[in-house]
């Protein structure tokens, strides 16, 4: 098939940026989104001969896994994180999910907290800032327990492997009308706060998490449910509905420090 | 920013948001009953009685602070998350999202400050003539609010203009209710399906129910 492409070209976070289209024939409908980016690059480098402006470089995108699992792959395409098709992120989108003659528009991931490095690649290091700000569980050293000393319903388990399933790939940002992480940390917070180890550290987490998540620039949720929809791992809503439960519940019931009054020494 | 208020992180203010939607929803409900005695035909009579009483109520006055008090955080909460949700996306997309949402969520504020409008011309119209900071209409005392209410819907403009602003108040609370439940944490596969079908009963009913009463006086009065 024969495409025009539009795409996002910037070439730093401090310049601006601009569309460029670009003409591609013969894609094939079998090859990944991703493949007909890098047939358009090849063309790109093919076709320039000395320095060139720099829309006419290859265009830079994240990838790396290209099966779905790492996160890196995020694009805005056509009015939709990761495309027109859902439960599936870039770099599992088929060219047979768009038809001969289409006018495909790439954008980058647009969020305060989201600087555009180059081109359609974003720097989603925010992210990461929330994990560290308490998405983990502290392990002290000592022998390895038992594994079946621990009981763990299969409900529970079942629900937080769901979370756990979040590869961070921000297309929940992208997606909600607020530029709002809360499906991203709500899967987070859930993914440990469902099981025993993590509910140690629940009440303290889930307060600092949410924390980092408003200092960085992200919008807040108006249950809108653009996240839902468009996660490639399909994680549920009702993980939101946990977030602010556990979150009003250490608010409400837990004391942060210990004082004299609450019965400490 | 050194107000504690400001410093609230976004669930502790969506929190305070629900609960004061919350409490304005039952509001409604009960203004609502009390505006359906308009359609009784009995003169007026038990629709005075009901507002005098409302007026006069020491109970009813004390809730009436809590009212206020729960529309202005409400309004101001509002005003200071969607500010934030602007700001947290500088840069918009040159396409528009295409994603699957609720469709009414995205608009809340406008809707909401299209009701707030409503709300400012309904407080001249009644509670302030009420308080004497308003003169009533010629030839109506300050406490007649059925001759008041007469006067407004017989008038056509007003009343088009009353339909329209209730129907946007029903998309308002149509997304307003069931977000409200997600926002506290109550999301639930036994009860999701009520909740949701509440929703939309109660914004229908709320919408409906004051509609009917402009109409009423427009044709049948
Ligand atoms: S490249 Fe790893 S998920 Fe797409």
């Amino acid at each position: 098939m024969n495409l025009t492409l539009k795409i996002w070209r910037q070439p730093s976070v401090d310049k601006k940026g601009k569309f460029e289209t670009y003409q591609i024939n013969d894609i094939s409908a079998d090859c990944s989104f991703l493949e007909m980016l890098d047939q358009l690059n090849e063309k790109l480098i093919n076709d320039s001969n000395g320095p060139v402006d720099f829309t006419k470089c290859p265009v830079s995108f994240d990838h790396d896994c290209r099966e779905g699992i790492c996160g890196m792959c995020g694009l805005y395409i056509n009015g939709r994180p990761h495309g027109p098709d859902s439960g599936i992120t870039t770099c599992q989108l088929h060219m047979r999910k768009f038809k001969d003659g289409d006018t495909i528009v790439v954008e980058p991931w647009r969020s305060k907290a989201f600087p555009i490095i180059r081109d359609l690649v974003v720097d989603r290091g925010a992210l990461d800032k929330i994990i560290q700000a308490g998405g983990y569980v502290s392990v002290n050293t000592g022998g390895i327990p038992d594994a079946n000393s621990i009981p763990i319903s299969k409900r529970n388990s079942d629900l937080a492997m769901d979370a756990a399933s979040c590869i961070g790939c921000g297309a929940c940002v992208a997606s909600c009308a607020n530029a709002s992480a809360m499906l991203f940390v709500s899967a987070k917070v859930s993914q440990l706060a469902l099981l025993p180890q993590g509910k140690i550290e629940a009440k303290e987490r889930v307060q600092s998490m949410v924390k980092e998540m408003d200092s960085l620039g992200f919008g807040n949720c108006s249950n809108t449910y653009g996240c839902e929809a468009e996660c490639p791992k399909e994680i549920s809503k009702s993980n939101i509905a946990r977030l602010n439960r556990e979150f009003i519940g250490a608010k409400v019931c837990y004391e942060n420090e210990v004082t004299r009054a609450a019965g400490g020494a | 920013m050194n107000n504690k208020i400001l410093e609230f992180s976004s669930i502790s203010k969506k929190v305070f948001m629900a609960l004061a939607g919350l409490f304005l929803i039952v509001f409604l409900l009960v203004h609502l009953t009390i505006n359906l005695f308009l359609l009784l035909g009995d003169g007026g009579k038990l629709f005075t009685a009901s507002a005098h009483f409302m007026s006069t109520n020491p109970v009813i006055k004390i809730f009436e602070v809590f009212l206020f008090g729960g529309f202005i955080l409400h309004i101001i909460i509002g005003i200071l998350l969607t500010l934030k949700n602007w700001a947290s996306r500088p840069v918009g997309y040159n396409q528009s999202n295409k994603s699957k949402t609720a469709f009414f969520s995205k608009y809340m504020i406008w809707t909401g400050l299209i009701v707030f409008t409503f709300l400012a011309i309904h407080m001249m119209n009644f509670y302030f003539v009420k308080l004497g900071l308003v003169q009533p209409p010629d030839g109506v005392g300050k406490h007649e609010f059925y001759q008041m209410t007469i006067l407004l819907f017989s008038n056509k403009v007003y009343s088009s203009i009353y339909i329209v602003l209730l129907i946007i108040l029903g998309f308002h609370l149509n997304h307003a209710f069931k977000a409200a439940f997600q926002t506290l944490g109550l999301n639930h596969n036994k009860y999701n399906c009520t909740i949701g079908f509440l929703g939309t009963a109660y914004s229908i009913i709320v919408a409906g129910g004051f509609i009917i009463i402009p109409i009423y006086f427009m044709f049948f009065f």
